[in-house]
């Protein structure tokens, strides 16, 4: 039976830290952008011109049907053909909001179908523009209702991102191939990173849940706690 | 230079194609074997056991699929087995497939109405006979859509195999990329396969979703 | 002691969480005994009835039936009481992947091993007797409230059961289902079937019952016969009882 040699990779704990600060840095920007990028699809979807609504459409049946690591090689790779030349961090970002993007696009969309009809009657009546309808009356509800299954992405993402070290950036996953070459401890490498990921998954599932609860469900809709 | 047809780089990809497709469906039916058993032991109630498999379910949720992909190439390797990019690929896509497809399932039996369960208690039958005859199929109707929707996800979790060297259409479209200096063609070809893999599949589960909503 | 008693009950409580639910129960049931259970919800009827059948546990007290007592952790002995005890639920709970007659063969054929002929023929007995020869092969989905109801007792009687326990069985019925089910229940009754029904059907538990129980928070309050209890209630909660009904 092999020794195990923990040590060796737990003292490069400052590296371990910085990677995984970055994965969830990546995270966070791509999740903003990506929520935003995937509610402004699903409203496409809900009340956008014809083709818009088809575009939209094939977008996001493209990124549901392809490996999220194909999408990030088109991007960082296949890109500079085209004359646009990105860093693995910024490439990696693009991938992951268009990637979130369209899963949220989808999650959305189940949660804006599900709004009872007299809601938008009863602020029509009020004299609410449409704009007003949907950021004030439609959304916040539709988005407490799918809350969960949003958060479910997010981490699924966060989680994706591990690929993002096979371009370079140097995330979490990219930390543990950097150190397993220097002391060749791979299997404890991973183990330990994969540790972190457990606990950053955790982590981000808490915080999102709780700041769901405070930003959407006070205001929207109180489903006893 | 060499010129490179654009026939030669799809033909190689189709080749390569091959692979995902054997090794999605390798690890499907394993991992939904596999799953299976650790569903039954779930349901059957042993306090002890429901909390280690609720543990590998998370697990299996919690970590990157590409993590898991490294250690069993290097874990296995450290058992001193001959670790083949099939076989590192293999166990961990099983392993993988078995923690989801055990946790889809379990929504489903418990989406069966509770009296069910109580019905056939009354009526005295065993636990495998609960299972067998009236626990199981309903559960079965339940679980076809969302089992197929998961075969897409075991399509696209394939690809991730390519970085510890397993020669399936990512990695042949890595190294033609390589090769032929002409990433967007490769890539974009790449990505176009993997839509004509996963597409019909996806559009299969939702059809099935669609017909199990209406009702048998 | 009770020669002759297919259940006896002593001393039972449950209790669920902080709240004690059954506080003490002592009952006895006699062979072709037909009692009625009724009293306010919470009252803890439901979870008496189902303590008899093991679907409940209880935390103190003896439970025997058919002079085997009850143990909660062997289940092997839980099937086999089961295969004595029947019980019909207010929601029906008939199988729906699986025909009318398929769910009345489905027991006797895997716990009691009848061959599949005998089963069938067994079957259509007993749908015969519920008034339903003729939906053997229908789906539950295709019947009424009051059908799938009787086919639920046509499934529990075809494991030849000593005492049949009826949880509220026509509480979920629209009213005019309501006679066909319980015509089919008095005939159980008549045929000398143990009967033990939480019901709220009192004309009904008047006319078919031996004896009444009623219960209130968790204790048998007032115990007689029909008579006494609709026609000459003594405590001021079974007689508030009463007058709210009407």
């Amino acid at each position: 039976m092999v020794a195990l040699d923990f040590t060796a990779v737990l003292q490069q704990w400052p590296l371990l830290l910085r990677g995984a600060a970055l994965t969830l840095a990546l995270t966070a920007v791509s999740t903003l952008l990506g929520v935003g990028l995937g509610v402004a699809c699903a409203w496409a979807r809900h009340a956008g011109p014809l083709g818009l609504r088809s575009a939209v459409a094939l977008y996001v049946e493209f990124i549901r049907n392809t490996p999220f690591i194909v999408q990030l090689f088109f991007i960082f790779f296949g890109l500079p053909s085209l004359g646009v030349k990105l860093t693995p961090e910024i490439a990696s970002v693009l991938a992951m909001v268009l990637n979130l993007g369209a899963y949220a696009a989808e999650i959305a969309r189940g949660g804006l179908e599900a709004t009872p009809r007299g809601q938008v009657e009863a602020a029509r009546s009020l004299a609410l523009s449409e704009r007003q309808v949907f950021f004030r009356v439609v959304l916040p509800p539709a988005l407490a209702r799918v809350w969960p299954a949003l958060v479910s992405q997010i981490v699924i993402v966060m989680l994706g991102s591990a690929v993002c070290g096979q371009i370079a950036a140097q995330e979490l996953s990219y930390t543990a191939n950097l150190i397993q070459s220097r002391n060749f401890r791979s299997f404890e490498s991973f183990i330990v990173v994969a540790g972190i990921y457990l606990a950053l998954s955790v982590l981000v599932r808490d915080v999102l849940r709780r700041l769901g609860v405070r930003w959407l469900f006070g205001g929207a809709g109180h489903r006893g706690r | 230079m060499i010129e490179f047809s654009l026939w030669d780089i799809v033909r190689n990809l189709l080749l390569a194609a091959r692979w995902t497709v054997a090794l999605a469906l390798m690890a499907f039916v394993g991992g939904g074997v596999l799953g299976l058993l650790l569903l039954m032991a779930r349901v059957a109630g042993l306090r002890g056991v429901q909390t280690i498999l609720k543990g590998y379910v998370q697990l299996f949720q919690g970590t990157p699929l590409l993590v898991q992909l490294f250690l069993a190439f290097f874990g296995l390797g450290l058992l001193g087995v001959d670790v083949s990019q099939w076989l590192a690929a293999g166990v961990a896509l099983t392993l993988y497939a078995s923690a989801f497809l055990s946790e889809i399932w379990r929504g489903c039996v418990e989406a069966i109405p509770k009296g069910q369960w109580e019905a056939a208690d009354s009526l005295a039958l065993s636990f495998m006979q609960k299972l067998r005859h009236v626990v199981g199929p309903q559960a079965l109707r339940i679980a076809v859509p969302s089992t197929v929707g998961f075969l897409v996800q075991m399509i696209k979790a394939t690809a991730l195999a390519s970085v510890i060297g397993f020669i399936e259409l990512t990695k042949a479209g890595t190294m033609i990329a390589n090769a032929t200096f002409q990433p967007f063609v490769v890539y974009g070809w790449v990505a176009l396969m993997y839509f004509a893999l996963c597409w019909p599949v996806t559009a299969w589960s939702r059809k099935l979703e669609k017909d199990l909503r209406r009702g048998r | 002691m009770g020669a002759d008693n297919i259940i006896t009950i002593g001393q039972l409580r449950k209790r669920f969480g902080a709240t004690e639910v059954l506080k003490g129960i002592d009952l006895d049931v006699a062979r072709g005994e037909v009692i009625a259970i009724i009293g306010k919800s919470g009252s803890g009827k439901s979870t008496l009835l189902r303590c008899i059948n093991g679907l409940e546990r209880f935390d103190e007290g003896a439970l025997q039936v058919g002079g085997q007592a009850l143990r909660h952790g062997d289940q092997r002995a839980l099937r086999a009481l089961r295969q004595h005890v029947g019980m019909i639920f207010q929601s029906f709970n008939l199988f729906p992947h699986l025909s009318v007659g398929a769910n009345v063969m489905l027991a006797p054929r895997l716990v009691k091993q009848r061959g599949k002929d005998d089963a069938q023929a067994h079957a259509r007995r007993l749908l015969e007797r519920v008034g339903l020869a003729d939906k053997f092969d229908a789906w539950p989905d295709q019947l009424s409230g009051g059908q799938q109801q009787r086919v639920a007792i046509a499934r529990a009687l075809a494991m030849e059961p000593s005492v049949m326990l009826c949880d509220e069985i026509t509480s979920a019925l629209d009213p005019e289902l309501v006679g066909e089910v319980l015509r089919v229940v008095e005939s159980l009754a008549q045929d000398g079937m143990t009967l033990l029904m939480v019901t709220h059907e009192m004309s009904f538990a008047r006319k078919v019952s031996d004896r009444v129980v009623f219960m209130h928070a968790g204790c048998i309050h007032e115990m007689g016969p029909p008579e006494q209890i609709f026609g000459d209630p003594r405590t001021p909660e079974l007689r508030q009882f009463l007058s709210a009904l009407h």
